[in-house]
């Protein structure tokens, strides 16, 4: 690896471990960043040269992209585990470094001690880093979290111990920490009813405020939507079909809010037929039952099929009278059908204009262009259904 | 006249549904609680119990499970807002006739409680719908061969056309059967309900339940 410049490259450190150099220059020759720092380490091997090239590399080359202090993201990154090793071999080798340069004769005892406790200060650094949102968020630590701070503690203090011990250093610190062990534990003894009870009464406090959040939100919403409704219905009370309507779409809509079975956001097949359902009802004042078995996710005959049904929905709540309409939706991996029912008069089909656009083209031309078909059944007296069935 | 014994934690739905049934059925007791609902039913023997899913004190699961005991005899029709599934199901795998939504109007249920009363079962669309979802072809397991576990095409048919919003006289017109072969296959669908070991039943309405 050259540290020449060409012009064109720069580094780019959202990629790179340290300063993104060998990640830069993977990018200029178009390879995996791997190789570029197989050979970097090799080189490092041989020589130790590189480093200071590396270094001089990371002042000159410009970085692509937002820079944050590579310590800093270092400390930041997702694998801690990773970054722990990490942090062990850079404070090897830089010990290493220091006695190879005669700046600062570090002997074995001191070295291996400091790396397994640099190792295990990193893992314990790196979860207080990340550790707050997620704490906010459930309530309590994640369980990998407090696995890896217990190991990060247990490599820091066994650390200190190695230290302790090979430097002959081990007898007198017992000596010392044995008392305050002991002090520490009467301490606990004395002290752990009340903390119990504080603890205790801390998780008492918080299910507390978390029940009457609950009963805020619901206090809220149903200020916004049923007592709404109901101060409505008082004002039309004279209207027997509008209140009808604005008790049915409340009912709709608090049922939705109390069942909330879907995923927020997502929309099926069978929500965006009880939208357009509930959308009709809302305009034509006919209450409409819907069933629906099975689901499947919308996509673009089913964006056609609840274009087609809400059509013949409207369709039917013109001539439905006071009756409800069905709607009924079943999904199976074969195919898609839709009902719609109404209780009016019916017709004879054959009677029926065939240029009729309404029917011919919104529902029967929207079904036949998706691979679908739409069939209308009806007979005087006995009301009128129209059936779309696309097949998988 | 069929007699009928209200059980409803709101007063005001069962002075409602008294009111609407006035003259159709003959509206012996109501009850608002558990405890009442079970010493009313057992003292006054009604041919139909209109019972409310949800009451304070276990529901109407709760009373089924203890008239059960003392009235083995005794039919229910499971009166509901409710749209959980799983607590529908439960109301008439425990021994209920049949589901309609308290939405039904008089005339509709009156006939309901009749049907009630002559031993046949009472499915709503949404009943309907229900268990279709709950036996839905793709859901069987392969192993399955007991004919409990599965309905059959022409009741699959049947309950098809209930969720359609269509009359037990209408699709026996449809079908080419009588009303009677309808209400057959009704029942014969409530009996697999009741009686199906079905593991999909119970981790169908685990899903609903999980998802909630």
């Amino acid at each position: 690896m050259s540290s020449a410049a060409p012009v064109a490259v720069r580094r780019d450190p959202q990629h790179g471990y340290l300063g993104g150099v060998c990640a830069g220059f993977a990018a200029r020759v178009g390879i995996d960043p791997l190789l570029i720092r197989i050979g970097f380490i090799a080189a490092v091997a041989l020589g130790g040269v590189a480093i200071p090239l590396y270094a001089i590399a990371w002042v000159l080359i410009p970085a692509e992209g937002p820079e944050r202090p590579a310590f800093q993201r270092l400390l930041t990154r997702q694998d801690t585990w990773l970054v722990a090793a990490g942090m062990g071999c850079l404070t090897a080798s830089g010990l290493l470094l220091l006695r190879a340069w005669d700046v600062w004769i570090v002997n074995d005892r001191f070295l291996w001690p400091a790396v397994i406790a640099a190792t295990g200060g990193a893992l314990i650094w790196r979860q207080s880093q990340t550790a707050p949102e997620r704490v906010a968020q459930r309530g309590r630590l994640p369980r990998q979290t407090v696995n890896r701070a217990t190991a990060g503690a247990a490599l820091v203090v066994g650390g200190a111990l190695i230290f302790l011990y090979v430097n002959d250093a081990l007898a007198p610190a017992r000596d010392v920490v044995l008392p305050v062990i002991v002090i520490l534990l009467a301490v606990a003894i004395i002290l752990a009813p009340w903390w119990i009870r504080l603890v205790r009464g801390l998780a008492d406090e918080r299910d507390a405020r978390i029940r009457s959040q609950e009963r805020a939100e619901v206090a809220a919403h149903l200020h916004d939507s049923v007592l709404q409704t109901l101060a409505l219905v008082q004002k039309r009370a004279d209207d027997p079909r509008e209140v009808a309507a604005l008790a049915r779409r409340q009912e709709r809509e608090l049922r939705a809010w109390l069942n909330n079975t879907r995923p927020s956001g997502e929309e099926t097949l069978g929500s965006a037929l009880e939208a357009a359902a509930a959308e009709v009802e809302g305009d034509h004042h006919v209450p409409i039952e819907v069933v629906t078995v099975g689901d499947a996710p919308l996509d673009e005959r089913g964006v056609a099929i609840v274009a087609a049904a809400r059509e013949a929905l409207v369709n039917a709540s013109k001539f439905a009278g006071p009756e409800p309409i069905s709607l009924y939706v079943e999904v199976t991996d074969e195919r898609i059908e839709v009902f719609v029912r109404d209780r009016g008069p019916g017709f004879a089909v054959d009677d029926v204009p065939s240029d009729r656009r309404g029917v011919r083209d919104s529902i029967v031309g929207r079904m036949e262009r998706h691979g679908g078909r739409a069939t209308v059944h009806s007979t005087p007296g006995y009301g009128t259904e129209v059936e779309l069935v696309i097949e998988s | 006249m069929t007699s009928v014994v209200i059980v409803d934690d709101h007063s005001l739905f069962r002075a409602g549904v008294r009111a609407e049934l006035d003259g159709l059925v003959d509206v012996i007791g109501d009850a608002a609680t558990v405890e009442d609902a079970v010493a009313c039913i057992v003292a006054l023997e009604p041919d139909v119990v209109l019972l409310d899913v949800h009451m304070p004190g276990g529901g109407g699961l709760e009373v089924l499970r203890q008239v059960a005991e003392k009235r083995p005899v005794q039919r229910f029709l499971a009166l509901s807002v409710s749209d959980a599934p799983e607590d529908v199901i439960a109301l008439i795998r425990a021994g209920a006739r049949g589901y309609v939504t308290k939405t039904i109007s008089g005339e509709e249920l009156a006939d309901a409680v009749r049907r009630i009363s002559d031993g046949d079962a009472v499915f709503s669309p949404r009943l309907a719908g229900f268990v279709l979802d709950a036996f839905a072809a793709g859901a069987a397991p392969v192993e399955v061969d007991d004919e409990l576990e599965q309905l059959t095409t022409r009741e699959r048919e049947v309950l098809r056309h209930i969720a359609r919003g269509y009359l037990y006289k209408e699709i026996a017109a449809r079908l080419n059967i009588s009303t009677k072969t309808v209400e057959a296959h009704v029942s014969a669908v409530l009996r697999k309900l009741q009686l199906s070991s079905r593991h999909e039943l119970s981790r169908w309405a685990v899903q609903r339940r999980l998802v909630d």
